[in-house]
């Protein structure tokens, strides 16, 4: 049997070969608005990673040409990706995913802090990587979560987190930014209020988009939602800060992550991440200006229609709303029908009952939600087509179900 | 400000039995029926989907009825009362 590249026709953007434009119909994208869940291969990662395919295969720490060769790609990967995040490189650590390099940093966090408190306070809108770690750690030593409640944008009030760091704390863990529905965290003013308790920020919603804010103890984020290759994370470690393995050591050079590196990935990640960068003033400009036609015309062509997320201090790509009355997974499968791309925070999708527990936090409509997120060429003319078809797909649903 | 409480402390005029029934099927139910009460009457639905929780209250702000609280039925499913106001 052969391997198979390509199932139905791919018309993602950035990836269709000329001369083989997407067509609408099924199983062909004339709009891939899912970037929050995977952007495309950013052409400076897919160029590193073919020419590093190559030349970065051997084992880093190998006393031999090769191995050498392998170690400077994986140098070179750490200095960029630290200049990009205003680290130093001796803090950048590479993980197998995002969520790797989150349960890494907090539990690595936790550890350090364990003689003087295991408990996490986190947000109520954390990515679930973040919440099961913090869970994993309570079960196994007999460490404590508490949760910082949210306002109706997502927003975690520092005052809040005052209050939940009047008992001891050993982790506060605060995202940038709400990868479900955009509104930016203030980590500025948490840091205000936090003192002594070490902080964790998961800024995969942010990376190569925004700036990372100072103050972190520890951070992490995954390649594939700026334009590298799935199955890299990073995780940035502090210097000076109280962080233990809190996995099985490996025999390898750095004990804060472990297995053999994909050097290849790691040098795409890197080039990936140096290229957003470098793009995201004009990219994040024309990216606002599209969320905020989308934002626009929904609330004035779908009726019954919540919009989530603060309408200003928001991440550029990415605007979620809910449809009163339509079930979430049939109106993501219209949608695709269409050849449209997008995600759903809704119950009934994704395999779980269980709505959003974000869209539950800020008490917001949790059926029928679409997030929209934008890749780096997306383009007006790609989000119209979408607005013109989604009032009628949304009065479709809603007439099927018996609304009356 | 709405309330959780156990049994039903919550007198409601009329019920929707939305046993058994997924997200958005209890709210299309609740819409459906409000016309059926008086205004400032209550009605009261009766859901095991966990979606109903936040998305019956959200419906209350969206639709300008009050959301008067959650208690449980006899059998132990979540019930939650609305007031219609509009």
């Amino acid at each position: 049997m052969n391997v198979v590249v390509d199932y139905v026709g791919n018309g993602v953007p950035g990836s269709a070969t000329p001369g083989d434009q997407p067509q609408s119909g099924p199983g062909r994208n004339v709009g891939y608005f899912d970037s929050a869940s995977a952007e495309p291969l950013h052409p400076a990662a897919r160029d590193s990673l073919l020419a590093a395919l190559d030349s970065g295969f051997a084992d880093p720490l190998g006393l031999h040409r090769p191995g050498r060769n392998a170690r400077l790609l994986l140098d070179n990967a750490r200095e960029v990706v630290a200049a990009c995040l205003n680290a130093r490189p001796d803090e950048v650590v590479f993980a197998t995913s995002g969520a790797a390099a989150v349960h890494a940093g907090v539990l690595g966090l936790l550890a350090g802090r364990a003689r003087i408190s295991t408990r996490l306070v986190h947000s109520a809108v954390e990515h679930s990587s973040v919440i099961q770690a913090g869970a994993w750690f309570a079960r196994s030593f007999a460490g404590s979560t508490d949760v910082v409640p949210v306002d109706a944008w997502g927003r975690v009030s520092p005052d809040a987190v005052a209050a939940a760091l009047q008992s001891p704390a050993g982790l506060l863990a605060v995202q940038s930014a709400n990868g479900e529905v955009g509104t930016i965290q203030p980590i500025p003013s948490v840091l205000e209020v936090s003192g002594e308790v070490p902080l964790f920020v998961d800024f995969a919603a942010t990376a190569g988009r925004l700036e990372l804010p100072p103050g972190w103890s520890a951070a992490a984020a995954g390649a594939h939602q700026w334009g590298g290759p799935a199955g890299v994370g990073v995780l940035l470690v502090r210097k000076g800060s109280r962080w233990r393995p809190p996995f099985p050591a490996d025999d390898r050079a750095d004990p804060r992550t472990s297995g053999f590196e994909n050097v290849p990935a790691i040098l795409a990640a890197a080039a990936g991440l140096q290229a957003a960068v470098a793009e995201r003033e004009e990219r994040n400009a024309r990216q606002r200006r599209l969320v905020e036609r989308i934002r626009d015309r929904v609330a004035a062509t779908v009726p019954d229609v919540e919009v989530f997320g603060d309408p200003v201090d928001r991440l550029p790509h990415l605007l979620s709303f809910s449809c009163l009355y339509v079930d979430g997974e049939a109106l993501v499968g219209e949608l695709d029908r269409l050849g449209f791309a997008v995600a759903s925070g809704s119950a009934c999708t994704a395999s779980t009952v269980t709505p959003s527990h974000v869209l539950e936090a800020m008490g917001a409509l949790t059926h029928g939600n679409v997030r929209v997120s934008l890749t780096r060429d997306t383009t007006v003319e790609e989000v119209d087509r979408f607005l013109d078809v989604l009032p009628g797909t949304v009065a479709r649903l809603r007439e099927r179900a018996g609304v009356r | 400000m709405s309330e959780r409480q156990s049994g039903s402390p919550f007198a409601a005029d009329q019920e929707v039995d939305c046993r058994g029934m997924r997200c958005p099927l209890p709210i299309i139910r609740l819409a459906n029926q409000i016309g059926e009460v008086l205004l400032g009457q209550s009605l009261a639905v009766v859901a095991e989907d966990p979606a109903a929780r936040p998305d019956v209250a959200a419906w209350c702000r969206m639709r300008g009825h009050e959301y008067v609280g959650e208690d449980t039925a006899p059998d132990g499913v979540p019930r939650y009362v609305v007031r219609r106001l509009v």
